[in-house]
């Protein structure tokens, strides 16, 4: 018994390692602080999405609608620093608007999934399928099709958010630690963690327990919002550009990250821990595959696909005698 | 077909279970196999229908030592388990469910006639009602327990095992149980059965076993043993005085005035005060509303009318501000999480007690500590998962998750249900020092013994309204039945 739970926690954290040998011995440019600063602000985002659906996933819930609402809440930035930039001209303030901007959408988003799906009644799966591809229809109509761009000037003063950084760490990274210590923190130790993980394991027994059942839920919905919010903040000085391809398969990512981590997909036990290791996983393989010319990197979907499925099966095996 | 357990052990790894139990199931004959929670029932059950093997000892079918691979293997061998839970598709038919994996085919189809044929037979014998063709999920509770015997017929069951088949059935329900039972007996089926409730055992059974710690204690025919025998027995000691003497008198403190309190469905109208340090006790029988009312008081489920002067509560929190805490009859889907350690299930409730910008887990731990020693809970160690604990120990933990938030008024709904004997005095002795502590308590039981033996005072309860209020000596099971039954105004012509 305690062989397998030790393997269970172990086993995100051995896979992450056995990566990081594989690819330093394949590549000697794997571990070099380039490379790494590379993979870890990749990460950024769907890291800091998937913190958020950690705790979706844990209340019981699903948000499949992360992908498109990055999407969608990039077009808007980018569509209001647009709009403003005769008012304000092109500065901080400016960049402070399109930040507003992003937060209050991934506000209201988070809050119409969680409404959906706590006070109307409806499955989050069905839900959430529904707003994701609101979310992708609004970006593509927005941009006519085509991409929506950050005016030219606006892109040199906005740059910094992704690139630059304190003590040569990218603010993406520094973000990303600061929300995953925070959520770590709120899961293990914060009673909203508990009463996530109470309402995913028995909806019934947290009612009973005086727990308000739709208040968790809505509020696990509204913090991944405003997560996605952040992401896309992190996201458009990258490219300074959205369209209807950004964000595709994000929602995929972000849960398959947080399975890996050892969250179970029914509900009722997270840790946020494990789905940092999750996204680092996905990305190395990604990154190792690019670097290497033994293994297509096309396949890099299929060998994410088995990973998934390995990290499952482990799962399978912590099911109670109760 | 005789069934036997020769000298079986079984273990858990270090922790030894069964000790050397011997047990003859014989054709024609009704077995109980009565003992406290723990005692080792479930795995003797378990074991001779091979859903376990035996760590030493062996299992005998007609004399020959066999070896059941599995449960299936144990099927076909005709040793059949029906499990206390239900183990049926809700959403197939009755029919559908009864050949669930044995269907029966023609060619590559199946036969949906002869499987109609063969099902309408096998519910004829067993004297049941239900048609084929209906949804289990629209089936009574007995009815579905019709058809688990029924799918253990249709695989030629020749040793039926019941675990607690009537610990979710009223006592009419159970005895029409009990006639099909008798029907088997006579058919020659060897039959063995649990329950923990003790007429019953008294009622259907030909010989009984009593477990204690993994041993056999006793085994003895049924006409030999009395239920105070039975039961001292399985305690290891005289439990003829179940219930404590009241040592405070019930105070004069109004604590709870309800009034015309109305749960859409469900009660019609309530009153019911409710005094400093009293035992009120909720009568009626199952279905007259009595936990919805309950649940109605508690915010739980919407309601009308107005509680202790004000609105009904929006909320349990709300109730719970107001001292008032509801403990759920359904420990195991409304109580606890059972996948949780105790330690998350105790605190559930009062978490904020234990919260400032983070949860204290010190004070959890001590918390934890104190409620293992209140309320003698007894588990393997601190961080056992609760499903894996004992139903008495369950329930132990759940009366100290509802005392930790510190109400002033508990309603206890079903206190002892599926709980050993030993157990319920123990929980009995908590709600006495409870109500001697100057708590108020409502407890609802359906067990009329345990109505008359905890109350200060009784209310019954019949088709959502209160049917009249009975205490002191006028607290009689003849009383009850009759206003629970409707014949109230009649209660001098008997």
């Amino acid at each position: 018994m305690s062989a397998k739970l030790d393997l269970r926690v172990l086993g995100p954290i051995l896979a992450l390692v056995a990566l990081i040998v594989v690819g330093a011995l394949l590549n000697s440019n794997f571990l070099s602080a380039g490379n790494i600063t590379n993979v870890l602000s990749r990460s950024a985002f769907i890291g800091i999405i998937a913190v958020g659906m950690t705790f979706v996933i844990t209340s019981g819930g699903l948000d499949l609608s992360v992908g498109s609402m990055a999407a969608f809440i990039a077009g808007l930035m980018i569509l209001v620093m647009n709009g403003l930039l005769p008012t304000l001209g092109p500065g901080v303030a400016l960049v402070l608007v399109g930040m507003l901007a992003a937060l209050l959408a991934g506000t209201i988003a988070g809050f119409v999934n969680g409404f959906l799906i706590t006070t109307m009644r409806i499955e989050a799966f069905i839900v959430t399928l529904g707003t994701m591809g609101i979310y992708r229809s609004l970006v593509t109509w927005l941009a006519d099709g085509g991409t929506l761009s950050l005016d030219f000037g606006m892109r040199t003063v906005i740059r910094p958010i992704y690139y630059d950084g304190i003590l040569g760490i990218s603010w993406p990274i520094i973000v990303f630690a600061l929300v995953a210590t925070l959520g770590e923190v709120i899961m293990r130790r914060a009673a909203f963690g508990r009463h996530a993980a109470a309402v995913g394991s028995n909806d019934q027994v947290a009612r009973y327990s005086s727990v308000n059942v739709n208040r968790v839920r809505m509020l696990t919905y509204v913090f991944l919002g405003i997560l996605v919010g952040v992401a896309t903040i992190m996201y458009v000085p990258r490219l300074g550009s959205a369209s209807s391809s950004t964000g595709v398969l994000w929602e995929l990512e972000a849960i398959a990250a947080v399975i890996i981590g050892g969250t179970m997909l029914k509900g009722g036990f997270g840790r946020v821990w494990g789905t940092v290791i999750g996204v680092l996983i996905l990305s190395l393989i990604d990154n190792i595959l690019n670097l290497t010319d033994g293994v297509s990197p096309y396949l890099n979907g299929a060998i994410q696909g088995v990973i998934i499925i390995l990290a499952v099966i482990l799962q399978r095996e912590r099911k109670a005698d109760g | 077909m005789k069934l036997t357990l020769k000298q079986v052990d079984r273990s858990f790894g270090a922790v030894q279970v069964l000790y050397g139990i011997d047990i003859v199931l014989a054709p024609g004959e009704v077995h109980a196999l009565i003992g406290e929670n723990g005692a080792g029932k479930s795995t003797t059950m378990k074991i001779m229908s091979g859903y376990l093997a035996p760590t030493a000892g062996q299992v005998l079918l007609n004399d020959r030592a066999v070896t059941f691979a599995d449960s299936q293997a144990a099927e076909a061998a005709g040793v059949v388990l029906i499990h206390q839970e239900f183990n049926l598709a809700e959403q197939l038919t009755v029919e559908q469910n009864i050949f669930l994996g044995h269907e029966m085919k023609r060619g590559l189809f199946l036969d949906k006639r002869a499987m109609r044929d063969k099902a309408s037979a096998l519910l004829k014998r067993l004297d049941c009602n239900v048609s084929p063709t209906a949804t289990v999920r629209d089936i009574s509770n007995p009815d579905k327990q019709m058809v688990e015997i029924a799918k253990a017929l249709s695989r030629d069951a020749r040793v039926l095992i019941m675990d607690e088949p009537t610990a979710v059935l009223t006592a009419r329900e159970a005895e029409s149980l009990f006639t099909q039972v008798d029907r088997l007996r006579e058919s020659g089926v060897a039959i063995l059965f649990t329950s923990h409730k003790l007429d019953e055992v008294k009622r259907i059974s030909d010989r009984m076993t009593i477990l204690r710690d993994g041993w056999v204690v006793g085994q003895h025919p049924a006409e030999d043993m009395t239920e105070d025998a039975m039961a001292t027995a399985m305690v290891g000691r005289d439990v003829s005085s179940l219930y404590p003497v009241r040592t405070r008198a019930v105070g004069h403190d109004k604590v709870l005035t309800v009034r015309n309190l109305t749960v859409p469905g469900y009660a019609d109208g309530i009153d019911l005060d409710l005094h400093d340090g009293e035992i009120l006790g909720l009568a009626g029988l199952i279905g007259a509303g009595r936990t919805e009312t309950m649940e109605g008081l508690v915010g739980l489920r919407a309601a009308t009318g107005s509680v202790n002067g004000k609105a009904p509560f929006p909320n349990p929190r709300a109730a719970l501000d107001a001292g008032i805490a509801y403990l759920t009859e359904d420990r195991k889907e409304r109580g606890l999480l059972l996948s949780k350690g105790m330690r998350e299930n105790l605190t559930l409730q009062s978490l904020s007690d234990f919260t400032g910008l983070l949860i204290d887990e010190t004070a959890e731990d001590a918390a934890l500590t104190r409620a293992i020693a209140d309320f003698d809970i007894r588990a393997p160690h601190r961080a056992v998962t609760v499903g894996n604990l004992s139903g008495g120990n369950q329930q132990k933990l759940l009366l100290a998750k509802t005392m930790l938030a510190q109400p002033k008024i508990v309603i206890i709904d079903e206190p002892t249900r599926g709980i050993d004997i030993g157990t319920k005095q123990q929980i009995y002795e908590f709600i006495h020092a409870l109500a001697a502590e100057g708590k108020s308590i409502i407890v609802i039981s359906s067990e009329m013994q345990e109505v008359i033996g905890l109350s200060d005072r009784v209310l019954v309860m019949r088709e959502g309204r209160i049917a009249g209020e009975l205490s002191g000596d006028t607290i009689t099971e003849d009383r009850i039945i009759r206003l629970a039954t409707g014949l109230d105004g009649r209660k001098d012509a008997a």
